[in-house]
């Protein structure tokens, strides 16, 4: 009796907890996220030292930026519509139906999602000016949105593909059992059960597309760009930060309401017993889905078929020309550095990177994760987590290309100056990676019991004993799946890489743009080389990743 | 009008869950399908609705339902916990089936109407499925599962969900229900109460066979084997010797060496009763009193006797059996 009145109410105890947990994220994020975007949307606001908020609406009026937001709008729409209808009936068939190698194809419709973007446009071009130039869509809409559906159907097949694996069987076979056929069963029973998590797809999708930044910048060009490509011309070609601050406000408002509406309808864990489905023997009936899948599967393929196969080409030979000139700096001096040397590079970023994003994205987790039912949440307990965890999903919206110049504007004078900093391009990197790493852990911690801790607290487990024996069996997994989605990302990040990487210590993606900035074969080769090499180390550790089976990529 | 199974057989990755089932269900008629957990009764109720593939043949009227989709088939199945659909209100629920087979509005609200009063949930039509209770559900989902007025209703295990007293009640209304209804249905249950209560047939399975199947009663009365006898709720099955003393007893004749299924109540304290006894251990209900006791060339049997006798461990007493309560096995 006497502790009690010492010690903290369980309550209170938790709520210190939950904020001591909380407090390093949090001040990362405030200095090196909320501090350079407020850095730089400040800069536009005040751009003499006063405010002038009539300027910034004033950008808001010119045609081009009408133009711009206007293209960023249709063709994020289309992209998603199209996004959807591919990825539907593949989620479908790689995850309700037995198929042989259906573990395979899977993972090769993942790939495309966690190559680099620029390595994604290179392939799009080397496809599109080559094999399919009768088709003539190189630098057009077209491209650009093949570009994004391509980039983002494994999205769509992981989120819904995973909803609809653990649909419970048992209501459509009771609609069955009433007389509806398949199809009246898809239409009434299946859709409604899986809407959520399309909606929640098609959002993050939609927010993937609007935000897209390498994809366009090497598909589009400057005749066609997107609010984000429209903010990195307005910032270091034009140096109208006016103009740049006015379309990140827009931008981050946009984001900001997308996530709302996605934390809404993110699919709820039912506690309710279920029937998982057993994957059946594919029906005549499932042939328009198969053909699609077939389709994808050759849209996926086709463009990293062309862009090996450029590698492998000079002047209409067969050679390793190219991967050999990944040693040099290429021709008309378009490097400073060797290829090699900045994919050295990239890679002891990516671990540094990949580090930090899971040190801060564990103490996210477990920090906005409720752990498990063994108490009564609060009102205010649930309202902080739930902040917290919007505020981190931020930097998921924020354009990269925003981040990217807000570190340089913000963190280059006393009493943090970090121009020079090894540390810069890593934790820009580990911010953009954060959100992927939170969304991929908090399921898995959430899932936990915790009556099971408290099980094993009644049989005499201490606190470490209990972490040892309860949480780390759950969340290695995902730990190690979310360490390479962080290397992945940050091997392939670029937009706000583009900005940090000097031209001495460029990465690989850095230097991919520039190699196909420059005239010369030699030097579009060597981007092909090059390409090939980072698609190939970041699809290794993705098909690494597959074989964790960690089912919550893409429900954001 | 009759379903009709011959030699039905399913299996799971190779394994037979279900085997050389054959069985017949008339007309109107209630059958329960008693079987303990994991002896392949769902996986029979499954096949019937044409959700497993099932080699022999499930019939209807003479006609082979083979190549019969689920949707196709016209029976209705209710299943362990409804599965109403959660995102359409009560009403919208039991209307799903009239809407597929696109009654007119105005006969489908009054078909709603009627069977939710037919289940006893008038006014319920706006509510949601997540805001009733589990009794309540379990009677939408009959509600819903009537309201094409199926040629065979299949119920799986449709009140084991549910705490014994609503159980024990809603029983009593689904036979209620069922009756009126005219509906010839299938149930499949563990449990034997709930099966006494609602059919009129009863199939014991037991490791994916057909042990036995006839009227309740009957079954009741003549368990096919020790093994049923006691899945049934007969307390002991007697061989030899003891099983000879009891039948003695109760004065059954029998030819030979039998082995005799008895029920906790089959022997009574009596004072001129025929069988003698140690009482070994004495526990009071509110109904009677139960005893374990020592009979002389039986051993340890169940036996009842009124509240008022209050015979404690250690104690003679004398017993009598009673016919009705005993069951000859083969």
């Amino acid at each position: 009796m006497e502790r009690r009145h010492l010690s903290l109410s369980p309550s209170a105890g938790r709520y210190a907890t939950l904020l001591a947990l909380a407090a390093v994220p949090v001040a990362v994020l405030a200095v090196f996220f909320v501090l350079p975007v407020i850095g730089m949307v400040g800069r536009g606001f005040r751009p003499e030292g006063h405010w002038d908020v009539g300027g910034v609406l004033e950008v808001l009026r010119r045609p081009r930026v009408h133009r711009v937001l206007w293209f960023t709008l249709w063709s994020s729409t289309v992209a998603t519509a199209f996004t959807l209808a591919l990825g539907l009936p593949a989620a479908y068939v790689l995850h309700r139906l037995a198929l042989p190698l259906r573990g395979v194809v899977r993972a090769a419709l993942l790939v495309p999602f966690v190559l680099p973007t620029v390595v994604v446009g290179v392939a799009f071009r080397e496809l599109l000016t080559g094999p399919l130039s009768w088709l003539s869509i190189d630098g057009t809409p077209t491209a650009i949105i093949a570009g994004l559906v391509f980039f983002n159907v494994a999205v769509v097949i992981r989120a819904v593909g995973a909803a609809w694996e653990g649909l419970d069987v048992r209501p459509a076979e009771a609609a069955a059992a009433l007389g509806a056929g398949p199809f009246t069963v898809f239409r009434t029973v299946t859709l409604p059960a899986l809407r959520p998590s399309i909606v929640g797809a098609a959002s993050v999708v939609f927010l993937f597309c609007a935000t897209s930044f390498g994809v366009v910048l090497t598909l589009g060009g400057l005749r066609y760009a997107s609010v984000e490509t429209e903010i990195y011309l307005l910032t270091t070609n034009l140096l109208d930060l006016q103009g740049a601050a006015a379309l990140s406000l827009l931008q981050l408002t946009v984001v900001v309401t997308l996530l709302g509406i996605g934390a809404r309808l993110r699919p709820q864990r039912a506690s309710t017993q279920r029937a998982p489905s057993r994957p059946r023997r594919p029906r005549l009936a499932d042939l328009p889905q198969l053909t699609v899948t077939a389709l994808l599967l050759i849209f996926v393929a086709a463009p990293l078929a062309a862009l090996l196969v450029g590698s492998l080409r000079t002047e209409g030979h067969w050679t390793l020309a190219n991967y050999r000139a990944l040693t040099s700096t290429g021709s008309h001096q378009a490097l400073l550095e060797p290829v090699t040397t900045a994919l050295d590079l990239s890679l002891r970023i990516a671990v540094d990177a990949t580090s930090f994003a899971l040190v801060l994205g564990l103490l996210v987790a477990l920090s906005v994760s409720r752990r498990g039912t063994g108490h009564r949440e609060g009102r205010a307990e649930r309202r902080v987590r739930g902040t917290l965890d919007a505020f981190f999903m931020l930097p998921l919206g924020v354009s990269a290309v925003t981040l990217g110049f807000g570190f340089l504007v913000t963190l280059d004078r006393p009493p943090l100056d970090l121009r020079d900093s090894p540390w810069l391009v890593p934790i820009a990197q580990a911010l953009v990676a954060l959100p992927l790493v939170v969304r991929t852990l908090v399921p898995a911690l959430a899932g936990i019991d915790d009556r099971q801790r408290q099980a094993a607290a009644s049989l005499g487990a201490g606190p470490l004993r209990r972490m040892l024996v309860v949480d780390v069996p759950v969340l290695w997994r995902p730990l190690l799946a979310s360490a390479g989605f962080a290397f992945a990302v940050s091997l392939g990040e670029f937009g706000a890489t583009s900005f940090l990487a000097r031209d001495e210590n460029a990465t690989v993606p850095v230097v991919i743009y520039r190699l196909i900035g420059h005239p010369g074969s030699m030097n579009y080769g060597m981007a092909l080389a090059a390409s090939c090499v980072l698609a190939a180390t970041t699809a290794v550790v993705m098909l690494i990743v597959e074989r964790l089976r960690v089912p919550s990529l893409g429900v954001l | 009008m009759t379903l009709s199974l011959r030699d039905v057989a399913v299996a799971y990755d190779g394994v037979e869950a279900i085997r050389e089932v054959s069985l017949d269900l008339p007309d109107g008629q209630v059958l329960a399908v008693l079987g303990p957990s994991g002896s392949g009764k769902s996986t029979l109720l499954r096949a019937i609705a044409g959700l497993e593939p099932a080699k022999g043949t499930i019939a209807w009227d003479g006609r082979d339902l083979g190549g019969v989709p689920t949707h196709k088939r016209g029976f209705a199945l209710m299943f362990q916990d409804g599965q109403l659909f959660a995102h359409l209100s009560v009403a919208a629920n039991v209307a799903y089936p009239l809407k597929l087979r696109r009654t007119p509005r105005a006969e489908r609200q009054r078909r709603v109407a009627e069977l939710l009063t037919l289940v006893g949930l008038e006014g319920y039509d706006g509510r949601l499925p997540g805001t009733l209770s589990g009794g309540e559900r379990q009677r939408v989902a009959l509600a819903r599962a009537l309201a094409v007025e199926p040629r065979l209703l299949l119920l799986d295990e449709p009140l084991s969900a549910l705490d014994a007293g609503l159980r024990e009640r809603l029983a009593a209304d689904l036979r209620a229900i069922l009756v009126a209804a005219g509906t010839t249905a299938l149930l499949v249950t563990h449990d034997q109460e709930e099966a006494y209560a609602v059919a009129d047939r009863l199939a014991v399975v037991r490791d994916g066979h057909l042990v036995q199947e006839g009227p309740v009663a009957e079954v009741w009365r003549q368990p096919a084997d020790a093994a049923t006898a006691l899945f049934l709720g007969y307390a002991r099955v007697l061989t030899g010797a003891a099983a000879a003393a009891v039948c003695a007893a109760a004065g059954v004749a029998t030819d030979g060496p039998v082995a005799v299924a008895v029920r906790r109540s089959a022997l009574v304290l009596a004072e001129d009763g025929p069988l003698s006894g140690v009482v070994v251990s004495a526990r009071v209900t509110p109904d009677q009193l139960r005893l374990v006791v020592d009979v002389e060339g039986v051993g340890e049997v169940d036996a009842v006797a009124g509240t008022t006798a209050h015979p404690g461990p250690g104690e003679r007493v004398r017993l009598r059996a009673e016919q009705a309560r005993l069951s000859i096995v083969p």
